[in-house]
């Protein structure tokens, strides 16, 4: 298996009068240009937003968490709820750059790039919340073992530590795998740069790739590797995320169903957010040969597939609580439907078991318009999924006398409105100073001008002919006839 | 530095099927030696045609997953049982099922980091990235077969031989100028008259 696909067993997805110059030059421009209105106006609303994020986090920690509509017995509030769901919607990006890797679905080369940065900024959006919600964000650090003053280590047998591993190691695979993809990519760019300064970057960050074949021989196997890596990575670091539940005996959390139901729930938001995101990507920087209807339809249908199991995932929790015969969790699932918080809960059951089946219609899985709306309703619905098994679950466990009533207050609204915001401006910088498709790997995936006909040996007179249209390659390249000069390579 | 032999012929190509073809003849039936080909994306099926063995990189993250994973649980053995043992209600010392998780991501952590450093130690490009370029549209889309030859000779053969297929341009790599970390190139000789320089 390598990273260069054999194009006969592929379907073609691309037009075939794309060709490989183009690919470079309509990939590369937004790079290189002034970003246009539209960018900046998105760019500035995602600001504004952000701001909702940082000034109640900066203002927490002079006044405290308890500026926050969190307080006994629901300590975790949407701190958790954020965490969780934006660790999830990053779980798409890997699981397009791994999984379907491994399974050879060569759609992936013209989202891979896109969802791949989505997944770093979603798990640095995620990542505020635990550092915040610990009330002493100064003091974070303490998570990780190292030796300190005290001499006493982190508690390994704890879930929470684990998710400290588990978040940190997700963040730097993903990191690293996406960096490796740059790379040729970086070259591209380099090559192409006529600002000497811009020449330079591309250069370091590149490392100076040559495109040999030798070194795509290493390339391929090092990428081979690092889907290899990243597939349970992926798939351990949500299931670790619902050990932090699922470890604890609250009814409604203490169930095995937890970790599949969770990453399953991951990937069914994580592509609604591809969808989202690509829609306005393809429009706000005319990708639409690349990422064609075509794509967006295979993502609505993987929409549409975790959609089927989240409404069996939640079908088995309501039969498991009745079948277990456990009173405290029968009465929390009962409270879940017909209690204080029933709004939320059948908001999570239509927006994620009722809507996407409108996917089952071809006409509403190739309309824009329809699945813009669908994918933010399913991310709404996983955002109030999320509420539903923290908050619930933790508002009336055992004793009536611990139980308590909580709901977000303005400020947790602000964060959780912010953290999109945070969100959104990380990705625009990522549209504007990267290369948004990955350029080597569509190429490849580009239909060959000439399969088949231009084989073989040829008795040309003179080869060198084409050389004029070459004229890149400087003057040395040698037509006939000439004196023979040294000329510098480019 | 690269990896760029000289002298070498090169022969330019747009199809990636163009210079799959000449690669595995010139290896085959021409048994040119130590031949290099460059691409914008990787080609399936490149590897056979040029020969080449299996990157060892895997034996790198290989390598870095065990010894991660190593690594994560003995520390964390060593810091819950040894430096500091704490009873966390009543569990052993060493609660190896409890240590699973961790030991998982750390070996991960390392594959990670040791498979990308290999992929640029293998590809020369780490410590020191490399300098030198064929030309600016391999990226872009040209492909290029560098075949190196030792003798005016074999120059001559390898000349011909890319004539023969298709190659849109062939040029020579004469030299490389160190210092400026560049490759020199030296024009085509024209049928019947001896190489300069």
């Amino acid at each position: 298996m390598s990273l260069a696909l054999d194009p006969k067993e592929q379907p073609q997805l691309l037009s075939p009068s794309i060709k490989m110059e183009q690919v470079t030059d309509d990939v590369l421009r937004p790079m290189g240009r002034f970003p246009s209105l539209p960018w900046h106006l998105a760019f500035g609303a995602a600001q504004v937003l952000a701001l909702c994020l940082v000034v109640p986090v900066v203002y927490q920690m002079f006044y405290g968490l308890g500026r926050f509509g969190i307080n006994q017995p629901v300590g975790w509030g949407v701190y958790i709820v954020n965490f969780v769901f934006w660790i999830g919607i990053g779980h798409a990006g890997t699981l397009i750059s791994a999984i379907l890797f491994l399974f050879r679905q060569s759609w992936r080369t013209s989202i891979n790039r896109s969802a791949e940065a989505m997944t770093i900024f979603a798990v640095m959006t995620a990542g505020i919340f635990p550092l915040v919600h610990v009330g002493r964000t100064w003091v974070a650090y303490w998570l990780i073992p190292y030796p300190a003053e005290r001499e006493l280590w982190v508690n390994f047998r704890s879930p929470l530590l684990w998710d400290v591993f588990a978040v940190t190691t997700y963040f730097t695979i993903s990191l690293l795998f996406w960096y490796q993809g740059l790379i040729p990519d970086w070259a591209t760019a380099r090559d192409r740069a006529k600002n000497q300064f811009f020449k330079k970057m591309y250069s370091i960050l590149s490392f100076g790739w040559t495109g040999s074949v030798r070194d795509w021989n290493h390339y391929e196997r090092c990428y081979r590797q690092f889907a290899f890596l990243a597939a349970p990575l992926v798939l351990s670091v949500h299931s670790i995320v619902s050990f932090d539940f699922a470890v604890s005996h609250i009814p409604g959390w203490h169930t095995t169903i937890f970790p599949p139901y969770f990453v399953v729930g991951a990937i069914f938001s994580g592509f609604a957010m591809v969808v989202t995101l690509l829609v306005i990507m393809r429009k706000l920087f005319q990708m639409e040969h690349y990422i064609t209807m075509r794509h967006m339809e295979l993502m609505n249908k993987v929409i549409l597939g975790t959609s089927i199991i989240m409404g069996y995932s939640y079908a088995a929790e309501f039969y498991i609580a009745w079948y277990s015969g456990h009173e405290y969790e029968q009465f929390q699932f009962l409270s879940r439907p017909f209690g204080l918080y029933a709004i939320p809960f059948w908001i999570m059951v239509i927006c994620n078991v009722v809507v996407p089946q409108f996917f089952w219609s071809k006409k509403i899985r190739t309309s824009i318009l329809w699945m813009f709306i669908i994918s933010i309703l399913v991310n709404v619905g996983m955002w109030f999924e999320r509420f539903n098994i923290f908050i619930i679950s933790l508002h009336n466990d055992f004793l009536p006398g611990s139980w308590g009533v909580y709901w977000p207050t303005a400020w947790d609204i602000a964060v959780t409105v912010g953290s999109f915001g945070f969100f959104f401006t990380l990705f625009l910088v990522f549209c504007r100073v990267f290369p948004v498709l990955a350029i080597a790997e569509l190429k490849g995936t580009l239909p060959s001008p000439s399969r088949g006909s231009r084989l073989g040996v040829g008795d040309h007179a003179h080869p060198d002919h084409y050389a004029q249209t070459d004229e890149d390659e400087g003057p040395g390249g040698g037509g006939p006839g000439g004196p023979p000069r040294p000329v510098e390579g480019s | 530095m690269a990896r760029i032999h000289v002298p070498a012929v090169l022969g330019f190509y747009d199809d990636a099927d163009d210079l799959m073809h000449v690669a595995e003849k010139a290896r085959v039936q021409e048994g040119f030696k130590n031949l290099d080909a460059y691409s914008p994306y990787p080609i399936h099926g490149m590897e056979e045609a040029l020969g080449l063995q299996r990157s060892w990189t895997s034996t790198a993250a290989r390598f870095g997953l065990f010894a991660g994973a190593f690594l994560g649980f003995s520390f964390q053995s060593w810091s819950s049982a040894i430096d500091w043992p704490v009873n966390i209600g009543g569990k052993p010392f060493i609660s190896w099922p409890a240590w699973v998780p961790i030991t998982f991501e750390t070996g991960v952590l390392l594959a990670g980091f040791c498979n990308l450093f290999a992929l640029l130690i293998a590809c020369g490009m780490y410590p020191k990235p490399k300098t030198m370029i064929l030309s600016k549209r391999i990226t872009n889309d040209r492909f290029v077969m560098v075949i190196p030859v030792t003798g005016e000779e074999e120059e001559k053969r390898a000349i011909a031989f890319l004539r023969r297929h298709k190659t849109l341009k062939v040029k020579i790599a004469d030299r490389i100028d160190k210092k400026r970390e560049r490759v020199i190139f030296r024009a085509v000789p024209v049928e019947g008259e001896t190489t300069a320089s």
